[in-house]
């Protein structure tokens, strides 16, 4: 059990302390993949990538690169000795196409040459033969061939057909939601560098060291020993670097293995965008009955999901969004299907928020479509539907709720963002106004945290203390920027009674702590933090036997702060018991291990209870439209976002507000487009747009609630960040709905989808009946 | 090899005095920095000028002063750096005192994953450096050519509100004097620099420029890049042989009266944009839309109006006022209207061994009214779906004139004769403006592509007309 649970003084936890990196950061020192030295004889590598949606490869002329054009090598799935293997769940995803190309932008071979520049130029001259098969490239032609990727999943409780039939008041309604490219600033990188004996080093810009060591082992056919893998920090991940990195190592690995060199292989933007998966697109049916009061009675609901060539993490993806589909609302009567369709698009993947988002949008459209039927606010429609335990404190897949805020957040929202004023504010404008029209909505989230596989949802952290006092932190997370590295080491600091200064992070390894899970799902800081928390309580309870026994006091009279151990008028200096404890022969090395409690999951039935604990959340946001042009902006957004005790308000309110504008960004600009023929024609920040400063909330309020611990027995009782402050930006989603209502009424609302780019706003503006500017 | 060390590029790299031995033509900064100098804070994003995260600083003495302007650096090129000072990310803090405008980003924990930072950083460093006012619409300015993934921007605002806010004093305002100095004993730039890969050419004076232009009429006209440099990064193209025009003060030139505004064809956005105060507000904010501050610090509009793409912002903007092209070359001295210019798609009047000398453009006189607005999914830093410009001379109630030009609507940039003549000689009204928007669709036929559809383009096309009525003031005439 963690002991240090609920003792901290304090002195480094909880306190709003800068990234561990910022000095490196703004001085261009922190060092990523491709800014530290090569080793001699460094080889680089670019993809050859299909050009067709589905096609037949006949032939590849790997001769005349190497003869003609100077590649050092061709490299094809021929030859990889062990498995062309990249799948993270499911088998048969291979690394580089063997007989078919599936997607526009498939590798399907690599070109090894003396630098980057010359790789990618030849790379674009491999001649490479192709008999063209026909693509399945819609979500409507895959539903209809019943093209998939993994099975169906289905989510049931009660009888929802039944519900619905009995239930006064029937609506339905669908929503197209769009996918989302992960823009991290750092590309896709690996470099793969052989040793001796056949054993290999792999540099890696992932969030999963161990997937990549475990693939790039079983491409080359060697003992996953033999294979260590690392990542001090990534350039940014957001989900994009926890399966994808796999193929980018084996394509490194076994280019190195063919060349007897190291390789180096970096996608430029265009080939990142093109080559790797995005945020699943859906498309959602549904139907629900509900009360006059708009209470829901019966919901039934199909999410279709693009999972691409292959099936990567879609099956999770899908769970995570039916479990998010109720978001904060109890639904009696339940059924939900997910279908996980295949189609010849690039595989989507892991994003922050894992389907939640995905999920949690058609839930509010839902919501949103009762209000609209009804005439009613939207909050009151939510306030009929909340978890309660008049209404019900089950979720539809079967896990009770315990710890549900997300009613008092929206009415702490409502005082704190004066919304009752503003919105007459807003009526007023909106009745001088022609061409432009404001609104303000609110939306609640409700955020499961735990992996839904209950097996990846441990942890583990190697802490080592040296004879001079100072600490070195290894655990199995890894950074991406989200500031895990130095909460991390602010709990091990905290716990051993130091300033964070006296403990150095050091980079994620295979080697160091193996067989980790992937940091994903927000589990960073709960699973690794509270590993490492129980390494150095171990630590820290060796040293208090030691110093006990030198002064020959209790050992609960110690205690261990700023730097100091001290029992009565004793007191020595942290670095002079270290060295203490070196004479005495006692270990200061400790590793910990973290298992959360109490999490189950059946994936066939899709019940159980696969979240330790929910993060909760409120946002308000104020938006204009422009009905000329369909143009809109954030002018002002309030958050109250929930973190438990939070284990560093600064880095948490960098992860809302990042969240929230990453949000903002999937549900307003950013847009995916692909051509008749399959390729994807926005692969770059010239044509992809993604949020920039000034489309961030130009007034925009984040509070963290307080006095809220964490009612689960989480580190320090602080509660996961990473993804469930995306989803608040459904407000934003919301609002642009409601100033296309006050234009041109609630049926063009519900025309439009997501996301509202400017083209889309004008078109639901113009379904609206009578709309005339 | 002798004869190649003649003429090397020199310049000052954080301060020091540096050499860059014959780069080749293509050779972009960015590339030299990493991968020639291992000097690797400044990153690569995107390779093509539009995250930033490779920005630097050049400075230039201008007016006894020193001038720094932030660029792209992965688009801009080695061989262009003469006599000029580069400041990258590495440059900035004295030890381990950080410069105000990186400890203002960490006070505010403006970094996350800290890959776009340096570019950042860079960015406001090059503003710390000039007078504009730390108002919060600047601050965008300053960063609408940077993207951060991690922050969601405000503390990155924040950061630049504290760190432009107190005295702009560092390193370099104290050695300002020193620089400028060094920089004045570089001598004039070589007139060429040989690679193995190729040549690049900087001739200083029209006369040089032309001859140059006789002898090698294939050669890459380079201005500020931030379209051609594309070829090189993303196209794979190679470039043997180059003439840069950014030395060439003739056509950096920049004069205007009551009457005209003249450009010389490689002055920057950024030197432009105060004289377009008197083309009305619409046309200031077009200007700060186009690119990025790193993008106007380098392009040029000759650079906009030889590459004759359909969605180049200044095109419509030239057509609707009327501007005049000076073209200088291999045929001698000649002007062009601006609608004879575009032929085709991306496709010009220009012969090859010619390029734009200067552009001219008719300031609006009493009367006369000019508006111009491109509508794009971001408002900073996109290409546009559509582009409107519209110019109008009213006399005694009535349009006695209008000239109407769009760009995203065709193949090329163009003047809307129907809507026009919808126009002309009717009475200034709403009325006139809804029979204009009616006549578009007989002047046009957009594209669908993934900017937009044809459908969206043509109804906010005829919308840009309505607006363009309310803003005039017609629709307040048909009131009365």
């Amino acid at each position: 059990m963690i002991n240090a649970l609920d003792t901290k003084t304090n002195d480094v936890a909880g306190k709003k302390l800068a990234h561990d990196s910022a000095v490196l950061h703004v001085t261009g020192k922190a060092q990523y993949i491709d800014d530290l030295p090569e080793p001699a004889h460094m080889l680089h590598a670019a993809v050859v990538t299909s050009p067709h949606a589905h096609a037949r490869i006949l032939s590849i002329n790997a001769r005349q690169a190497v003869e003609e054009y100077g590649a050092a090598a061709v490299i094809t799935a021929k030859d990889i000795p062990g498995h062309n293997e990249a799948g993270p769940i499911l088998h048969g995803e291979p690394a580089l196409a063997e007989e078919i190309a599936d997607y526009c932008g498939c590798p399907v071979a690599v070109v090894v040459a003396q630098n980057h520049q010359r790789a990618v130029e030849i790379a674009r001259q491999v001649q490479v033969e192709y008999e063209i098969l026909k693509p399945v490239l819609s979500l409507e032609d895959a539903i209809a061939s019943q093209n998939y990727v993994a099975a169906p999943q289905r989510m049931q409780r009660g009888d929802a057909d039944a519900a619905i039939k009995a239930a006064p008041v029937h609506l339905k309604g669908s929503l197209d939601i769009g996918g989302q490219d992960h823009f991290y600033l750092e590309t896709h990188i690996a470099i793969a560098e052989p040793l001796e004996n056949d054993t290999w080093h792999i540099l890696t810009s992932s969030q999963h060291p161990t997937e990549v060591q475990k693939h790039v082992a079983m491409a080359l056919g060697v003992p996953q020993a033999a294979v260590t893998a690392e990542v001090r920090r990534m350039g940014g991940g957001f989900g994009g670097k926890e399966s994808q990195p796999t193929i980018i190592a084996i394509i490194a690995a076994i280019a190195a293995l063919k060349t007897g060199c190291p390789v180096k292989l970096r996608l430029n933007r265009d080939d990142d965008m093109i080559v790797t998966g995005k945020r699943h697109d859906f498309y959602v049916a549904w139907e629900a009955g509900v009360t006059e009061q708009g209470e829901i009675l019966g919901l039934k609901a199909q999410l279709a999901a693009r999972g691409g060539n292959v099936a990567d993490l879609t099956p999770s993806v899908m769970a995570r969004a039916l479990c998010h589909l109720n978001n904060c609302y109890f639904i009696p009567d339940f059924d939900a299907l997910g279908l996980n369709l295949k189609t010849n698009t690039v595989s989507n993947t892991a994003f922050r928020g894992f389907g939640g988002p995905q999920g949690m949008i058609a839930g509010e459209a839902i919501i949103d479509a009762i209000a609209r039927k009804l005439g009613m606010d939207r909050d009151e429609i939510r306030a009929h539907n909340y978890f309660s335990p008049a209404r019900g404190l089950m979720s539809p897949y079967g896990q009770p709720i315990d710890d549900f805020i997300a009613d008092r957040l929206m009415e702490k929202l409502h005082v704190d963002a004066d919304i009752a004023q503003r919105s007459a504010g807003i009526a007023a404008f909106n009745a001088m106004s022609r061409t432009r029209k404001r609104a303000l909505a609110t939306a609640p989230v409700m955020f499961g945290i735990s992996f839904n596989m209950p097996s990846l949802n441990q942890g583990g952290a190697l802490v080592h203390v040296y004879t001079d006092g100072s600490i070195l932190v290894n655990h199995g997370g890894t950074e991406m920027g989200q500031g895990l590295y130095t909460k991390v080491a602010q709990i091990v600091a905290e716990a051993l009674g130091n300033p964070l200064n006296a403990v150095v992070p050091s980079s994620t390894r295979t080697d160091k702590v193996p067989n980790t899970s992937a940091t994903a799902a927000s589990s960073g800081s709960d699973l690794n933090g509270a590993a490492a928390l129980k390494a150095a309580t171990e630590i820290r309870a060796r040293m208090t036997q030691v110093a006990a026994a030198e002064w020959n006091v209790p050992a609960d009279s110690i205690t261990f702060r700023h730097g100091k151990v001290r029992s009565g008028n004793h007191v020595m200096k942290f670095g002079e018991l270290a060295r203490l404890c070196w004479l005495r022969r006692v270990s200061l090395s400790a590793e910990g291990f973290y298992t959360t409690p109490g999490v189950t999951w059946d994936a066939q039935t899709m019940q159980g209870s696969p979240f330790y604990y929910f993060a909760y959340g409120a946002a308000a946001s104020e938006v204009e439209i422009d009905l000329l042009t369909g143009e809109n902006r954030v002018l002002r957004t309030d958050v109250i976002h929930d973190c438990g005790a939070s284990l560093n308000p600064a880095i948490d309110r960098g992860q809302i507000e990042g969240g929230f504008v990453q949000g903002m960004g999937w549900l307003t600009m950013e847009e995916l487009v692909w051509d008749a023929e399959g390729r994807l024609r926005t692969h770059a920040p010239s044509t992809y747009k993604i949020p920039g400063s000034r489309d961030a909330p130009a007034d925009f309020r984040v509070h963290i609630l307080e006095d809220a611990p964490n009612r689960k027995e989480t580190v320090f009782r602080s509660k996961a960040v990473g993804e469930p402050p995306l989803m608040l930006a459904i407000s934003v989603w919301l609002a642009i709905r409601d100033a296309v209502a006050a234009a041109a009424g609630h049926d063009a609302a519900l025309q439009l989808h997501a996301p509202a780019t400017p083209e889309r706003v004008l078109a639901a503006l113009a379904a609206g009946a009578g709309h005339k500017v | 090899m002798t004869e190649t060390y003649k003429s090397p590029i020199r310049f000052l790299l954080n301060g020091v005095e540096t050499v860059a031995l014959n780069p080749a033509p293509d050779l972009t900064i960015l590339e030299w920095l990493r991968n020639h100098r291992r000097l690797t804070g400044t990153k690569e994003g995107c390779a093509e000028g539009d995250c930033g995260a490779c920005t630097v600083a050049i400075g230039e003495e201008v007016d006894g002063h020193l001038r720094f302007r932030a660029i792209n650096a992965c688009i801009a090129m080695a061989a262009q750096l003469h006599g000029k000072m580069l400041v990258t990310v590495e440059g900035l803090a004295q030890g381990k005192h950080l410069h105000p405008v990186q400890s203002a980003m960490v006070e505010h924990h403006a970094s996350q994953c800290g890959f776009c930072t340096p570019g950042f950083v860079m960015s406001l460093f090059a503003r710390f450096h000039d007078q504009a006012p730390p108002e919060l619409e600047e601050i965008h300015d300053t960063l609408a050519g940077n993207l951060c993934r991690c922050t969601g921007y405000r503390p990155i605002t924040d950061a630049a509100v504290q760190a432009l806010a107190g005295e702009r004093a560092d390193s370099f305002t104290s050695q300002a004097e020193h620089c400028i100095v060094k920089l004045a004993i570089f001598n004039a730039p070589p007139d060429s620099v040989k690679s193995a890969d190729g040549e690049t050419f900087l001739p200083q004076r029209r006369a040089q420029l032309n001859a140059l232009l006789k002898q090698h009429p294939q050669a890459v006209l380079l201005a500020g890049g931030t379209d051609l440099g594309l070829d090189v990064t993303k196209r794979s193209k190679r470039w043997p042989l180059v003439v840069s025009l950014q030395n060439v003060e003739e056509l950096k030139t920049i004069a205007a009266d009551d009457r005209t505004l003249r450009i010389g064809a490689s002055a920057t956005y950024s030197d432009i944009l105060p004289y377009f105060a008197r083309f009305g507000e619409s046309a200031v904010t077009l200007l700060r839309r186009l690119g990025s501050t790193q993008i106007r610090n380098l392009g040029t509009m000759g650079g906009n109006i030889a590459n004759a793409s359909p969605i180049g912002d200044t095109p419509p903007l030239l057509l609707a006022l009327g501007a005049t092209l000076h073209i200088d070359g291999v045929n001698g001295e000649r002007t062009i209207a601006i609608e004879d210019c575009f032929t085709g798609y991306r496709k010009t009047a220009l012969a090859a061994g010619e390029y734009i000398a200067a552009i001219e453009i008719p300031y609006p006189q009493d009367g006369e009214f000019f508006y111009t607005e491109k509508i794009s999914r971001r408002f900073d830093q996109d290409i546009s779906a559509v582009c409107g410009a519209f110019w109008l001379r009213l006399e005694n109630g009535l349009i006695a004139d209008a000239r109407i030009a769009y760009g995203g609507m065709a193949a090329r940039p163009e003047r809307a004769a129907h809507a026009e003549k919808a126009l002309a000689r009717a009475p200034f009204s709403a009325h006139s403006f809804e029979a204009a928007a009616r006549a578009l669709t007989q002047d046009f036929k957009p594209i669908s592509d993934f900017r937009a559809s044809a459908n969206y383009r043509m109804i906010t096309a005829q919308n840009l007309l309505r607006r363009l009525s309310m803003i005039s003031g017609a629709h307040a005439g048909d009131a009365a």
